[in-house]
Parts: structure tokens; C-alpha cells; sequence
């Protein structure tokens, strides 16, 4: 019933959307701001699943790209968090909204 | 937490609570809706992920946050074998569970500052940040229910041996361009992160 309609795959992965937004635009925290960017591509790896198990002719498809997607997240993980590891070391702090060498 | 609860016993509520708060969804749905098994593995774990994220993008602490994001990526792991997606389930909890949440972790403890905890959390335009997140998730909800997505088959489970062909057939070329920006992703984080000569983390 729920599990097999795509409309409960789609919604649920809006709503995870929907939070990987707000914890992107509210924290304080760089890494925080990194962890909310991961909700966001689990979700959109998320419909691309339910794509790939309801539309016909997508079956295999959609899990080789949410295996692409998972590998790219990957890459974005590492760049980001040494990005985040190098401005610390000049910084000293993890928080964003004292990043403000560019705006002084 | 009122405080009148003597502190032994705050592990044992919260447990209940989300116990409660996990498995009602699904119980209900078995009990009044006639949802088979797989429905009320659905939704439990939907409702721990969605859970484990709102910990995630709330929590003070940020190692909970950490700690709270691996339970999300398991949840959702388990929704992907739900979907029949067995490898990237799999997947999931290889690249995500096993290598990055223990970077984000990492991370978390290099860049841990004493003051950073007790401060605050959220920036100054968290209201509006959640105002544009709910109205978010209600234009997705309306879009997807209103969609017509066509012809839709059964719930198919995918074939790791088939999966395995159209990856080394037809997206070969994909899968090795993914290699190469991995191999350059790792490069550019050893160069990023590298240590200047004479500095002290």
C-alpha cells in the first residue's frame, strides 16, 4: 500500500529535502552546514530510487545513478571538509558567520 | 525535561518517546489501514529518518548531530532495500556509514573549539530559513500528488547481476569519469587540508 505507491518515496524524500534546506540556511556551524548538504543529496538520491523502482524502463537505470550520486558525494565530502579544516586553521573558529574577511 | 525527574531516568523516557514516536505510525497503519509487513517497515523507517534528521539540523551538539546523521543513513539504507535497490543499500552504508560520517566526525573533533558548543546554534535568519523550508516541503507534496508520472509498474527489485551490466556496458564511460573526479577529489583534499610547513593545528 504505502510502500508501494512512488507518491510515499516522494514525498518522504521532499521532507528530507526540506530539512537539509533549513539546517543549510540555519546553522551557525560550517560542518553543520556540510552534514545538511548531505540530507539534501541522500534525498534527491532518494527519488531517483523510487524512480527507478516504479517507472518502467528506468529499472536498472536509477541505481547506477544513485550509485554516481553516492560517489560524487563522496568527492564533495572530502573537498568540502578540507576546505572547512583550512579555514579553521587561519579562523580559528568553525562558525560561519564570523568568516568575514571579505566583507571588511 | 522537567526537572523534577531524577536524572537516572531521562535515558529510559527519552527511549520510550521515541520508541513511541517510531513505531505508532507504523502499528497504526497495520492495525487500522490493513498494511501488510513491509508498509510498517516503511514506515518506521521513514519516521527514524525524518526523526534523525530533525536531531541532525537541531541538535546543540554537534557530535549528537554526527552521531544522530549516521542513524538517518541507515534509515534510509533500509528504505532503499524497501525499494529493492539492494546495492545501493549497500552502497549506502559502505561510502556514507562507513566513510563519510566517520570524516564528518573527524572533522567535528578537529575543528571542536571550547566555546563553539554553549554558544548559539542558529543563525539569525533561522525563522526565515524554516518558513522557506516548510514551504518547500508543501510545494514538493502538492507537485508530486498532483503529477500525473504516467505508466507506473509494481515495486521491481533491481538485479545486482543486471545492475552490474548496464554499469560496465552502457555507463562505462560515466564510471570511469566518477573515478578520475575521485582521484582528483582525494588530491585536491590532501593539497587543501595539507599542513603549511612551520604551523601547528
Amino acid at each position: 500500500m504505502i510502500a508501494n505507491s512512488l507518491d510515499a518515496y516522494l514525498i518522504l524524500s521532499g521532507l528530507l529535502f526540506a530539512i537539509g534546506t533549513f539546517g543549510f540556511l540555519a546553522r551557525r556551524n560550517a560542518i553543520s552546514m556540510l552534514m545538511s548538504i548531505e540530507l539534501m543529496l541522500n534525498a534527491v538520491n532518494l527519488a531517483i530510487v523510487g524512480f527507478g523502482a516504479f517507472v518502467v524502463g528506468l529499472a536498472e537505470n536509477g541505481s547506477v545513478i544513485a550509485i554516481m550520486v553516492i560517489a560524487v558525494a563522496a568527492a564533495e565530502a572530502t573537498v568540502g571538509l578540507a576546505i572547512v579544516i583550512a579555514i579553521f586553521r587561519n579562523r580559528r573558529t568553525p562558525l560561519v558567520d564570523e568568516y568575514d574577511a571579505m566583507r571588511r | 525535561m522537567p526537572s523534577w525527574i531524577p536524572g537516572a531516568f531521562r535515558p529510559l523516557i527519552v527511549t520510550a518517546v521515541l520508541a513511541g514516536v517510531v513505531l505508532t505510525p507504523a502499528i497504526l497503519t497495520v492495525l487500522l489501514w490493513g498494511g501488510d509487513f513491509t508498509d510498517a517497515l516503511f514506515l518506521v523507517f521513514a519516521v527514524t529518518m525524518l526523526v534523525s534528521a530533525l536531531a541532525v539540523v537541531t541538535m546543540r551538539d554537534i557530535i549528537r548531530c554526527g552521531l544522530a546523521m549516521i542513524v538517518c543513513f541507515g534509515a534510509l539504507a533500509g528504505i532503499y532495500l524497501i525499494a529493492g535497490a539492494t546495492l545501493v543499500a549497500a552502497a549506502q552504508v559502505v561510502v556514507y556509514i562507513g566513510a563519510i560520517s566517520v570524516l564528518i566526525l573527524f572533522a567535528i573533533m578537529l575543528t571542536e573549539t571550547k566555546a563553539a558548543p554553549s554558544r548559539l546554534v542558529f543563525q539569525t535568519q533561522a525563522g526565515p530559513a524554516g518558513v522557506a523550508a516548510v514551504v518547500l516541503a508543501v510545494v514538493i507534496a502538492i507537485t508530486v500528488t498532483a503529477t500525473d508520472w504516467g505508466e507506473l509498474g509494481e515495486r521491481l527489485h533491481t538485479a545486482t547481476d543486471t545492475l552490474a551490466r548496464v554499469l560496465f556496458a552502457d555507463y562505462v564511460l560515466p564510471f570511469e569519469i566518477v573515478g578520475v573526479l575521485l582521484l582528483a577529489a582525494v588530491i585536491g583534499g590532501v593539497f587543501i587540508a595539507k599542513r603549511e610547513r612551520g604551523e601547528s593545528l
